[in-house]
């Protein structure tokens, strides 16, 4: 979707061919300017769209946490009153769908858009206008879904909206047709995030930053994305399919008409479980970072670490129907599953015994990410074994929509994959902002939330195994659950604390920050090892002021430390000597664009016509096509980009296999020798 | 592991470039800035083949849904047999496929530089397509009239959904061959710039692909 | 791709700065670093480019096997069986897949990286719509 150019210069010599070159398209000017809202809206920085990710996943995260809180209120006694069974089916269906697709993948994103150009030296994302459409059709899919408790309730069938459950007989309202339209806006946002970051990551890496060299993280972040790439179409159809049934009278899970709605639930876990890896894979990712930076040591087995990343990538397309043991699949399918679902606990095992190994013998830092990620580690071990636990058929047909279950999937997605974030956050908050969060506040905000987590969902084991069921509104007092119910009430709101805590964290060291209290840290505060540590802090618009050559894994590491021949390690040269500060001139940057916010725009309005009046339809529909007009017809370049000596480039560019308008200047830095390099 | 383990386990480091004297340093230009990639793929390209590659998923679920849907039709109700039109439908797929042909062609012609050959054969391959799709109505229409609606069954759900959602894409890819001739007639797209041709192109084959597999799969196998 | 190579013109672009690129090589050589070895081909594929010619042959050829395919629709063919005539269509159908993907969409000249996305497509596709359907016990 490359944008054209300035019409290209040719000098024909004789015996040439006649060649006509093409004229620009571009009609349409740009936004301009850097700063104020409107930079914001219509930016196509790729950190900048990281960091409204981030932001947007945290203020969802309050929503779904609030959900969470409603829900354990409503169970803390027996017979609660906080909740109608209606309501609670709302909430505990909007709780799961604003966790999975709007806190924890976007939370994915935000780590994805923010560091994976930095750690392959790239200038830019390759299409940083569908980059910023992404983000958009995410957060207005996630605002469009959450309209619907004021326009005639929620969904309530379930995050994973078991057919027929979710059809109109037993779901009259308007809840699950926001469900499969919602989803199916974010699955949008999702499935071009995905082709562009992988189109990045192949086409966009610096000179000599082969894929064997990249970090851990951007290897999971790869992975993740080529999972989305081939996930995201099955729910696609599978939402369809619940859409065409409910709004136009299909038939695909009309029982009536002889339809089985086992294939709504095949569909949803085709999706459903390379999704779980999905979920989890960029928290191993970060976990792989920030472990070896703060163990002093290189991670251990980094080919284990890629191929076992790999494996899970493609052993997660065979374990879906796990989650179908004791929907009568068949005693064939349960064996040949449980198997499955065994040996995909392998490779995750080698990520976990590489995390140890790379501490043993480490000078450890406990910092407040590293803390973080020790936690996940710890977390997601226990989930993990829980998870086995179901993989036996017998068994689970014991635990199956039971608490254990519930306690199983919160151990891995809150203690793996959402701990692992809050790691990621705390360990490149200095990169994005230019400051450290406050450690003693960080580690108050990790204790409490250790605490309360655990005091959460451990007690859910036991619920589970006792017999309690989830999604049932309430239970009576002679059940014998009341004691561990209350004790996980308890336990949600020490949680709620632990994010209080973290969010007065954020706030306070912003506060202290701006008020020149906190001192603002260099381009590299932990000694880290990728490349996003190797520019300044906050990251410039540019990147990095020259173009980086690498020569082998951990390069900007490797330009500060020196291992001599007896295996010491002595410091090469300074981290501030290494990085770029930043203050390269004269890059030419993707210009800023209104049209990917207006294209997004449209889709919800498409959304609220099918449920209410077509006429919405036509009005999203035309914001649509206009939207799509203007992105083709917009003028390439900033015009303030013309002034600059960098013109050449514009001509360059224009052949369409460009990095949409991004240059990289001349000179490159291939650190060989770092005191006549820092320029 | 010890550092010195990562440093040896790197297969091929690049002594050349670390020893790269810094004058020369400079001419070491990013490859990114020739418009040249890591791959030597264009960006535009991959994003076209990542797409297919996701399609394959949409039609695979959509393929087998009708597959499903239609082995759990009840006895007596209007079913393939009652409606399908073999015949009509092969010419059809005849004409879909033969705008395959018509739309490489327009490509090699753009990238000899005959732009009016171009024309022609893009010219040629839109209006395939709308016989395709006009096509497509009219058996709907029949289909309908046989008293098979789409809420009529199962089958009738899933056949309509299926041949639906890839009359969509035919009919996208139509408006995107008429807008590659008008940029064409409004001279910004030249030979310069056929890989815009080659991608919409590369939908547009898939798009066939996809009928080859339902014509045989949905029409053709013995019901 | 287009016979007036942009890289060309690019290089000659840049000439005119004094800089010394070597873009097509650069990329190679990049690429045969790390595995994804696609490049190759970039440069080079104009001259493997199949002439208007065998594209009309291909053509022809899936137009015969499109008869063949519509033939087994008459009666007299039906005397093979249904297995028979299951098999030989699927046989067809894939022969017809393969020319169009390999001609059509130029997976046969073009960067082998193309042709890994998309067979993963095909095989991911294949391998969970497959089992899914004989977990419906569809095939008995």
């Amino acid at each position: 979707m490359t944008t054209t150019s300035e019409p290209q210069q040719l000098q024909l010599t004789a015996g040439d061919q006649m060649v006509r070159p093409s004229s620009s398209l571009g009609m349409l000017a740009r936004p301009r300017g850097d700063t104020g809202w409107r930079s914001w809206l219509f930016t196509v920085d790729h950190k900048r769209i990281g960091i409204l990710y981030g932001a947007a996943a945290l203020i969802f995260l309050v929503v779904g946490g609030v959900e969470a809180l409603l829900i354990r209120l409503q169970l803390a006694a027996p017979g609660g009153r906080v909740l109608s069974e209606d309501a609670y089916n709302q909430v505990f269906t909007m709780h799961g769908v604003t966790m999975v697709f709007l806190v924890i993948m976007p939370l994915a994103a935000a780590f994805s858009n923010f560091l994976l150009p930095l750690q392959i030296g790239a200038r830019d994302v390759a299409f940083p206008r569908l980059n910023a459409f992404s983000f958009w059709c995410f957060l207005f899919g996630g605002i469009f879904l959450n309209t619907s408790w004021m326009l005639g309730g929620a969904p309530d069938g379930g995050w994973f909206g078991y057919a027929p459950n979710s059809g109109l007989v037993f779901s009259p309202s308007h809840g699950m047709d926001f469900y499969a339209l919602g989803l199916q806006i974010t699955g949008i946002a999702s499935l071009v995030s995905a082709i562009n970051l992988i189109v990045t990551v192949l086409n966009m890496r610096t000179k000599g930053m082969s894929l064997w060299r990249m970090p851990v993280l951007s290897w999971m972040l790869l992975i993740v994305q080529f999972l989305l790439l081939f996930a995201i179409p099955v729910i696609t159809v599978a939402l369809f399919l619940l859409m065409f049934d409910r709004l136009f009278g299909a038939n695909f899970f009309n029982v009536a008409a002889g339809a089985d709605p086992l294939l709504w639930q095949h569909l949803f876990w085709i999706f459903g479980h390379p999704e779980v890896y999905i979920l989890i894979l960029p928290a191993f990712g970060i976990m792989s970072e920030v472990i070896p930076t703060f163990s002093r040591k290189p991670l251990f087995g980094y080919p284990f670490m890629v191929f076992s990343g790999i494996a899970i990538g493609f052993m997660g397309w065979g374990v879906w129907a796990h989650h179908m043991f004791t929907s009568g699949v068949g005693p064939i399918s349960v064996a040949a599953f449980s198997l499955s679902t065994m040996f995909i606990a392998v490779p995750t095992g080698v990520k976990i015994l590489n995390w140890l190994a790379t501490m043993w013998g480490g000078r450890l830092q406990f910092t407040t990410a590293m803390l973080f990620s020790i936690g996940a580690v710890a977390m997601f071990t226990i989930g993990g074994l829980s998870g086995v636990t179901h993989a036996i058929a017998p068994a689970d047909t014991q635990q199956t929509d039971t608490f254990y279950i519930v306690a199983h999937f919160h151990y891995v997605i809150f203690g793996g994959s959402l701990l692992g974030m809050l790691s990621g956050f705390y360990f490149w908050w200095p990169k994005a902002f230019g400051y450290k969060l406050n450690e003693r506040w960080g580690k108050a905000s990790f204790w409490v939330l250790m605490l309360g987590f655990n005091l959460t969902f451990g007690p859910m084991h036991i619920l589970g195994l006792q017999g309690m069921s989830r999604r049932i509104q309430s239970y009576s007092a002679d059940a014998g659950f009341s004691f561990w119910n209350a004790m996980a009430t308890v336990g949600a709101f020490v949680t709620a604390i632990g994010f209080l805590i973290f969010i007065m964290n954020i706030y306070r060291s912003r506060k202290a920050y701006r008020s020149g209290l906190l001192k603002p840290v260099g381009p590299d505060p932990w000694d880290a090892r990728a490349l996003e540590w190797m520019t300044a802090s906050p990251v410039p618009e540019h990147n990095f002021d020259r173009e980086i050559v690498v020569s082998r894994q951990d390069e900007f590491w490797h330009r500060k430390w020196e291992i001599k021949d007896d295996g010491k390690v002595v410091r090469r040269a300074r981290a501030e000597d290494v990085a770029h500060d930043g203050s390269a001139k004269g890059i030419h940057l993707p210009s800023p664009s209104y049209w990917p916010i207006i294209l997004a725009l449209g889709l919800p309005l498409l959304a609220y016509g099918l449920i209410f009046n077509i006429w919405i339809s036509i009005i999203g529909g035309l914001v649509v096509l206009g939207a799509i007009y203007g992105w083709v017809l917009e003028s390439p370049d900033d015009p303030e980009a013309h002034d600059h000596e960098e013109h050449h480039s514009d001509a360059v560019s224009g052949n369409g296999s460009g990095p949409a308008d991004v240059h990289l200047p001349a000179v490159a830095d291939s650190g060989a020798d770092p005191a006549a390099k820092a320029l | 592991m010890t550092e010195t383990d990562t440093a040896l386990a790197d297969p091929a480091p690049e002594v050349a470039q670390e020893q790269a004297p810094q004058g020369h340093a400079e001419e070491a230009v990013a490859v990114q800035e020739v418009g040249g990639t890591t791959t030597g793929i264009s960006h535009n390209k991959l994003m076209m083949w990542l797409f297919l590659g996701s399609e394959c998923l949409l039609f695979g679920a959509l393929i087998s849904t009708y597959m499903f849907a239609k082995s759990r039709l009840p006895e007596g109700e209007i079913g393939p047999l009652d409606v399908f039109d073999i015949p009509f439908t092969s010419v059809s797929s005849f004409v879909l496929l033969m705008s395959s042909l018509t739309m490489v062609l327009a490509l090699s012609a753009m990238n000899r530089g005959n732009e009016r050959g171009f024309r022609i054969w893009i010219t040629a391959t839109s209006l395939l397509g709308g016989t395709f799709v006009a096509g497509q109505v009219y058996e709907f229409t029949v289909f309908y009239n046989h008293g098979l609606g789409y809420t009529t069954n199962i089958f009738g759900s899933a056949f309509y959904t299926l041949t639906g959602f890839h009359g969509v894409h035919v009919s996208i890819g139509i408006v995107m061959l008429m807008s590659l001739l008008m940029m064409n007639l409004r001279g910004s797209l030249g030979p310069d710039r056929a890989e815009r041709v080659e991608l919409i192109g590369l939908y547009w084959h898939f798009v066939d692909i996809v009928w080859i597999l339902i014509f045989t799969i949905i029409y053709l196998f013995p019901q | 791709m287009s016979q007036i190579s942009p890289v060309a013109e690019d290089s000659a672009a840049l000439a005119a700065e004094e800089i010394d690129v070597k873009p097509a090589e650069a990329a190679a050589a990049d690429s045969a670093a790390d595995g994804t070895s696609a490049a190759a081909s970039a440069a080079d594929d104009h001259d493997k480019h199949p002439s208007d010619w065998q594209y009309v042959k291909i053509a022809i050829i899936l137009g015969v096997l499109t008869a063949v395919e519509v033939f087994t629709y008459f009666e007299s063919v039906h005397r093979l069986g249904d297995a028979a005539l299951f098999a030989l269509l699927t046989v067809l159908m894939v022969l017809k897949f393969v020319y169009v993907a390999a001609w059509f969409m130029h997976l046969k000249f073009d960067s082998v990286l193309f042709k890994r996305i998309f067979m993963t497509g095909i095989a991911l596709a294949l391998g969970v719509y497959l089992i899914m359907l004989t977990a419906f016990s569809f095939w008995t």
